[in-house]
């Protein structure tokens, strides 16, 4: 069977570093490099303040659902697991996305007033190897992240950010449901 | 989060340290604007140095943002140094360094 992890989380603020770290530590079965893991704490950042900031607003309740599932990369001579990959999944029941494809814009932002960027889909986009948003207005939204661990055996782009703007044409976008 | 300043030779060294999202960011906004305001006067430019910051993302660029609006309403430029090679992704994709130019 398929390693996978699974936990429910707070819509809280302090339980950000905790969901970042969580998923960072299960990505460890796939012998991530510092950087990989550096990468994944960034999306899961991003999807989570997301579910904390604008999918329950102001109101202090409503849970996060956060589903890891790690594919390995055996190598060939001594069977060690040297990479994989790694499907995250963060669900909240919150008030969804009017306007998937507009969201995904970047500088696109609802919150303006409150020193938010808009940035958050990029990031995500950026910094995993697949990504794709499903949403309800009135029932919630789940992100899906798939990051590739082990660059050797996938021939990942370089993390200069000249590579940015290729990696974002690459995307799975295909099952972005635009609401 | 913790924000610390020092004045010297009129120009404001700012120094983030640990992790900034959206829990570290609310309270460290109040901290940071209070140093615009205390020393403003006796500063021309502000250097925010990065060093330290061990995660960031993109809570972090509306924060250095909000900052930036909030010296240069007192006509202080803003400046950002030493950043880690992921919080710099994050800076120059989203075109922070525009606004505040990476020394
Ligand atoms: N889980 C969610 N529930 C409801 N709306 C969401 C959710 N995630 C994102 N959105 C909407 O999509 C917009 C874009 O999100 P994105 O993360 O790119 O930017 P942001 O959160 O507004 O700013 P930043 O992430 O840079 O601080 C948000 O402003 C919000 O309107
Ligand atoms: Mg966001």
């Amino acid at each position: 069977m398929q390693n996978y992890m699974k936990l429910e989380i707070a819509a809280r603020s302090e339980n950000e570093s905790f969901a970042r770290n969580a998923v960072a530590a299960f990505a460890l079965c796939l012998a991530p490099s510092l950087s990989e893991l550096s990468d994944i704490k960034t999306a899961v950042s991003e999807a989570v303040t997301n579910a904390i900031v604008h999918a329950y607003g102001k109101k202090d309740e409503g849970a996060i659902a956060i589903a890891c599932t790690a594919e390995p990369y055996f190598a060939e001579k001594s069977g060690e697991i040297t990479g994989g990959v790694l499907h995250i999944e963060i669900t909240d029941q919150g008030c969804g996305i009017e306007d998937v494809q507009r969201a995904l814009l970047p500088f696109f932002t609802t919150l303006a007033g409150e020193e938010r960027s808009g940035m958050g889909f990029t990031v995500m986009q950026t910094f995993c190897d697949g990504f794709s948003v499903e949403s309800e207005r009135g029932k919630g939204t789940r992100v899906r992240l798939k990051k590739k661990i082990g660059g050797d055996h996938f021939q990942l782009p370089s993390a200069d950010t000249s590579a940015c703007e290729g990696a974002l044409i690459g995307l799975e976008r295909e099952d972005v449901n635009a609401g | 989060m913790q924000i610390r300043a020092q004045l010297n030779d009129r120009i404001l060294y700012v120094e983030i340290d640990g992790e900034i999202d959206q829990h570290s960011a609310t309270r460290a906004r109040q901290t940071a604007d209070r140093y615009a305001d205390d020393y403003a006067m006796r500063s021309e430019k502000a250097v925010f140095d990065l060093q330290n910051v061990s995660f960031m993302d993109s809570t972090g660029i509306g924060f250095l943002i909000g900052r930036y609006k909030k010296f240069m309403r007192y006509g202080i430029p803003v400046y950002l140094t030493n950043p880690s090679t992921a919080t710099d992704r994050i800076l120059q994709m989203s075109g922070v360094y525009t606004l505040m130019p990476k020394i």
